[in-house]
């Protein structure tokens, strides 16, 4: 069987990697302009500016949008089917590939309120996104 | 033509060392067009060019336009093993000179461990880090994830987006080399194919094949005097703005607009004056948004657009009249070049049981990654 791909956390992800470790979702934010940066930068992609100190996020999203893999996606994924890949478009405004989970694939929506839930996988703890407990 | 239409401006540097620690190619090379920029007094906003080498990731120059933020007008991977240093300046001067970019930088970069830590294995990219964890492999969920935001936004239907691929299969019906020559196709069909991603069926999404396309491109002086008709390039444009669609800067107002305005502006014509679209269609979704974006019809309005226009052949807009990658094949990168090799043969009057009447122009548009990088020609029959 193919191995999942996992992250390999570099100086510079270790942050965000850490930080899912512990329950916790962090990102970057642009001293100069105040953009939310992900994925993690040395640099500012809206305004170039080079200090970009980590703040934790408050974990509540929505879902941009989504699909359904009826078939795998990669190899690894073989038997997990169907399963739901998306973009989550945090609170705070940057937005991420991850899955939606605890939720039937078909009850998945644009819009749906979803909440930061995190699962250890080897040695990383990935970050996926559950409903808001209503 | 170059000679003295540009100068080096500034330099950046790393100074080389035995053990580079675990950053990677990527982050390396964007620290040094951070120290480049600042050496040169300007910003990255004022950067519209990028060149860089291969870093081992997919896709890695149009990655580090994303990781750097640009919008770049030209973006180029040079690979020329000891010569590329030098071929990557040539090439940013040819294109400053050429009026392609204005400013563009050229980015060389390289890790080193002091042990010997078995060959490299890691896809060292934001997208292997990001993305591949939650399934995203193949550009197939991108597509999809950018069709159902689509249909949240605007109106668009299965059935619409069905239509796209049953009038090209019907052009592939008029083409003896399409792959799907002889196989006309409903939209029951489509429909009823297996969804692979939602709401992409199979019959949606292109159909991997093997072959080969070629194009020679001479002076026109030189051309005139060659077997054929010739076919002047006479506009193009580029533009890229992302690698995966999550970080699209619009998920559904692509990258084709800019680079479509460029060609047509070089050009000099319009979008009537255009009797053929041969444009990339990886998926159904792919020629809708192009249509749009490449401003045949307004934003949000392509759905119906394909069910008021006939796109086969001998319809009133003709478009991929070798029945497009859906229903021709796509043999890899050759792929993309087939609609070239199409509105050339359509321009010369070499296709024939699909010829286009008195044809003029043809736009011809290429797409790569998540609708993120993007280059459109205007060909036509004179200069
Ligand atoms: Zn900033």
């Amino acid at each position: 069987m193919t191995e999942r791909p996992l992250p390999h956390p570099s100086p510079l992800t270790r942050p965000f990697w850490e930080g899912a470790a512990r329950r916790e979702l962090w990102m970057q934010r642009c001293h100069a302009c105040g953009h939310r940066v992900f994925y993690p930068r040395h640099l500012c992609p809206v305004c170039g500016g080079d200090q970009l100190p980590w703040e934790r996020m408050s974990g509540g999203g929505t879902v941009f949008t989504y699909t359904v893999a009826r078939k795998p996606t990669h190899p690894a994924f073989a038997g997990r089917e169907p399963y739901v890949i998306a973009v989550v478009e945090l609170d705070e405004g940057p937005k991420l590939t991850t899955n939606i989970v605890g939720i039937p694939p078909e009850d998945v929506s644009i819009g749906l309120r979803v909440r930061a839930a995190f699962e250890d996988v080897g040695d990383v703890t990935l970050v996926q996104f559950e409903p808001e407990a209503t | 033509m170059i000679r003295g239409r540009s100068a080096v401006a500034g330099i950046g540097e790393l100074p080389p060392r035995r053990d580079t620690g675990d950053e990677t190619v990527v982050e390396m090379l964007s620290r040094i067009a951070a120290l480049t920029v600042r050496d040169a007094g300007i910003s990255l906003r004022d950067v519209d060019g990028l060149v860089v080498h291969d870093t081992g990731a997919a896709m890695g120059a149009v990655m580090m336009v994303e990781m750097l933020g640009l919008r770049a007008n030209f973006v180029d991977r040079v690979g020329h093993g000891g010569a590329t240093g030098t071929a990557m300046v040539a090439r940013a001067a040819m294109a400053v000179a050429s009026g392609m970019c204005d400013t563009c930088l050229c980015l060389t970069a390289s890790t080193r461990r002091a042990r010997f830590t078995g060959y490299p294995i890691v896809d060292s990219s934001p997208t292997a880090e990001f993305e591949e964890p939650y399934g995203g492999s193949g550009p197939n969920y991108g597509y999809a994830m950018i069709a159902q935001r689509y249909s949240h936004e605007y109106r668009l239907t299965p059935e619409q987006r069905a239509l796209v691929a049953v009038q090209q299969r019907y052009n592939a019906c008029a083409n003896p080399d399409a792959i799907f020559h002889g196989q006309p196709l409903t939209v029951d069909d489509v429909l009823s194919s297996p969804m692979i991603v939602d709401p992409l069926h199979r019959l949606e999404i292109v159909l991997p094949t093997g072959g080969a396309a070629g194009v020679l491109v001479t002076t026109t002086e030189r051309a005139a005097h060659l077997a054929h008709k010739p076919v002047p390039v006479l506009g193009v444009g580029e533009h890229v703005s992302h690698w995966s669609a999550t970080y699209a800067p619009n998920l559904t107002v692509s990258s084709v607009k800019p680079a479509a305005d460029r060609a047509f502006e070089m050009a000099g014509v319009g979008r009537k004056d255009v009797g053929l679209l041969s444009v990339y269609d990886c998926y159904t979704i792919t020629v809708l948004l192009t249509l749009e974006d490449a401003g045949f019809c307004d934003k949000g309005t392509a759905g119906r657009f394909v069910e008021e226009h006939d796109l086969r052949w001998d319809g009133d807009l003709p478009v991929n009249t070798h029945g497009g990658q859906l229903s021709y094949g796509q043999s890899g990168i050759a792929g993309g070049m087939s609609h070239v090799t199409e509105a050339v043969r359509q321009l010369q009057g070499r296709a024939p049981q699909r010829t286009i009447p008195d044809l003029e122009r043809a736009f011809v548009h290429g797409n790569g990654g998540v609708m993120g990088e993007q280059v459109s020609l205007i060909l036509g029959t004179r200069e």
